[in-house]
């Protein structure tokens, strides 16, 4: 998976204008040819553990495995990565593609600024123009991560249209990307959009589970019995599932973002209150009305306030190979506030709904089974939207 | 043969250059939309093409993101289109085109779809977002009821890629002169003429030209390398500019028909 037409089954696709069609094909064609060339995959390697810091340890989090009483947590450390989450390792990559296509110019779009950081970042690094879009309610809300694109010398555009979020940043960068195709490579950050995104954003993620499969199997000498990884457009889960995919005693479970409960316009959880449409390139389950316009989103997590979900997951999900649930605000809340006091580690509110679906499982599972959680992201970049809620104080 | 191929017919016979204008449907209401289409009719419009309202009009410029928008506060609905298409055939034989986003149709089913919008009198659909390798059953679907699939070619088009898109089109090619969004400019690209005789190879169906063209000096500059302009971003602008105001369809329709008069001078 996926079929040449870039389909996991019924979902998938390239619903693009026609400007982009041909773009796409040759973006399919390059990326195809690097994955097999083996000088890309050294310079890959090189930069992966040279300057974005791979691999990432596989931590045994013995605080929190005590205190739920069950199943013994590991945690997949992406938090620790060059820029602070996962986002840097497809970035990284997709900036090679865009310097094997000969493009000076870079463009994405950003939720909670993490791939736009990650996108900056690498810009920066190979001396490639960088132009980062991002709803204007985002930009207030992860303000930490306006200031270090900017620092790393991106143009951070505001967009204000519909409810100024991940959705409208897209759009906005899909527009830029149609009027500058020959210059510019569009860095979509999430395994979503029209062939090839979806396929190649898990390709540069599954450095992830390769890394924690290896890494389990030395520790425990065994596969684990669950993974878990929060589920915005689903690049962080899908880097992590897609090596285990073919281990059937392996369970899987991407969690959404449950915003205040699972009612018109207040989260983000498209199986649980989506249905199939086409939207921004491609077909998989999207938030909408009876008519078809895409509904409104909410959750305290900018990553993964988002009507759609990758291709991938809507079909791993269909053929019940993965399980998709989702944790409310609140409960990622707390499950922030949790490891940070367990553990010593501050996790982003995105990998915090993951944290909270562990906090709910492993204390029914018994001592003898493993969890690994993905910890996608740091949560620095959330301590200010946290601090009011949880009740702390600047101290007088 | 159905309206807009017979227009075209028509056209061809009398040695013309055809005019389409685009407007969103619903801005800033139906019966705006429905007063609207009758003036472009009587100024001598050949094709009339309607945006349907869409939340993420992603290959749109901001002049037509903001008619959306107007179109959707106003409470159109696709349904509501079909409607007023209705209504606007009582009174005219205008050709009439749907610019409409994939997933509107999707979702009620595309059979479904375009059986609705034939019985209205809807003449073609332009799907924004469906090439045609991922068209399946839609150009069948679409000639079973008598619809004209109306497709995009862009300047990134290869001719690999025109030769598989320019078969299946019918009515007309809507050739984009420019890369970008909808939306206005200054100048008109040069690579027009190029791009026209390069489709001509591959289909003997006429060429609109849009994407772009604003005012009368440039409608007459493209109308030398296609059989038709398509003008959608300057007639926006002037709905929005005059809104509710009682001007609208007069002030509207004069600018129509001073663009109609520079494609068929005396």
């Amino acid at each position: 998976m996926p079929d040449d037409q870039g389909r996991f089954g019924q979902f998938g696709g390239r619903y693009v204008p026609e400007t982009l069609w041909y773009p796409l094909q040759q973006l399919e064609a390059e990326y195809f040819r690097a994955q097999q060339d083996p000088e890309f995959q050294r310079e890959l390697s090189y930069y992966l553990r040279e300057f974005v810091g791979r691999p990432t340890p596989l931590y045994f989090a013995e605080r929190l495995t005590k205190e739920l009483g069950g199943a013994k947590i590991y945690l997949k450390r992406e938090d620790l990565l060059h820029t602070g989450a996962h986002k840097i390792n497809n970035a990284l990559g997709q900036a090679l593609i865009a310097k094997r296509m000969g493009k000076t110019r870079v463009i994405a779009e950003t939720g909670a600024g993490q791939h736009g950081v990650a996108t900056a970042t690498v810009a920066a690094m190979f001396g490639l123009k960088c132009v980062i879009y991002m709803g204007a309610v985002d930009c207030e809300r992860q303000a930490l991560n306006v200031y270090r694109m900017k620092m790393l010398g991106a143009d951070v555009v505001p967009v204000h249209a519909g409810q100024k979020t991940l959705k409208e940043a897209v759009n906005e960068a899909m527009r830029d990307w149609v009027t500058n195709v020959r210059s510019t490579h569009y860095i979509l950050g999430t395994a979503y959009g029209a062939h090839p995104y979806p396929v190649m954003v898990r390709n540069f993620h599954r450095v992830i589970g390769d890394e924690a499969r290896a890494q389990i199997l030395e520790k425990e000498g065994r596969l684990p019995d669950l993974l878990l990884a929060c589920v915005g457009g689903g690049s962080n889960a899908i880097g992590l599932f897609y090596p285990f995919l073919n281990d059937p005693t392996v369970k899987m479970c991407g969690v959404e973002a449950g915003g205040h409960g699972i009612l018109p316009e207040q989260h983000a959880a498209r199986f649980h209150g989506g249905s199939l449409g086409v939207l921004q390139g491609t077909r998989s389950y999207i938030l909408q009305d009876e008519v078809g316009q895409i509904q409104l989103t909410h959750s305290v997590s900018a990553g993964l306030d988002y009507a759609a979900v990758g291709p991938e997951h809507a079909w791993l999900h269909d053929v019940g190979r993965v399980e998709y649930s989702y944790a409310t605000d609140e409960e990622a809340l707390g499950a922030f506030m949790k490891l940070a006091r367990l553990e010593g580690i501050i996790p982003a509110l995105e990998s915090s709904h993951a944290v909270a679906e562990c906090l709910k499982r492993a204390p029914k599972m018994s001592a003898d089974s493993l969890i690994i959680v993905n910890l996608s992201g740091r949560g620095d970049k959330d301590v200010a939207q946290v601090a009011p809620k949880v009740g702390l104080e600047m101290p007088k | 043969m159905n309206r807009i191929e017979q227009r075209f017919a028509d056209l061809r016979g009398r040695g013309q250059k055809g005019l389409v204008i685009y407007i969103g449907a619903g801005d800033p209401d139906l019966e705006a939309t429905r007063q609207l289409a009758l003036a472009f009719d009587r100024a001598g419009v050949d094709v009339l093409e309607l945006g349907v309202p869409f939340s993420d009009p992603l290959a749109d410029g901001i002049v037509n993101q903001l008619a959306a928008q107007r179109g959707l506060e106003s409470g159109t609905t696709p349904a509501r289109v079909l409607e007023t298409v209705s209504a606007i055939r009582r009174d005219s034989q205008v050709p009439l085109v749907l610019y409409i986003y994939f997933n509107l149709l999707h979702r009620v089913g595309v059979r479904e779809f375009i059986a609705a919008a034939a019985k209205a009198g809807v003449d073609g659909l332009l799907v924004l977002d469906l090439p045609p390798e991922e068209s399946e059953n839609y150009e069948a679907l679409m000639s079973e009821f008598g619809l004209c699939p109306i497709y995009l070619i862009a300047p990134t088009t290869p001719e690999s890629r025109i030769a598989v898109i320019a078969p299946r089109a019918r009515g007309f090619i809507y050739y984009v002169s420019r890369e970008g969004v909808t939306g206005m400019q200054a100048k008109v690209s040069d690579t027009i003429g190029d791009m026209t005789s390069r489709i001509r190879t591959h289909s003997s169906l006429p060429i609109a030209v849009g994407f772009g063209i604003s005012n009368a000096e440039q409608a007459r500059q493209v109308a030398a390398s296609a059989e038709a302009i398509v003008v959608g971003s300057a007639v926006v602008n002037r709905i929005a500019e005059l809104g509710r105001s009682p001007e609208l369809v007069p002030r509207v329709g004069g600018f129509v028909a001073e663009l109609a008069a520079a494609l068929r001078p005396g």
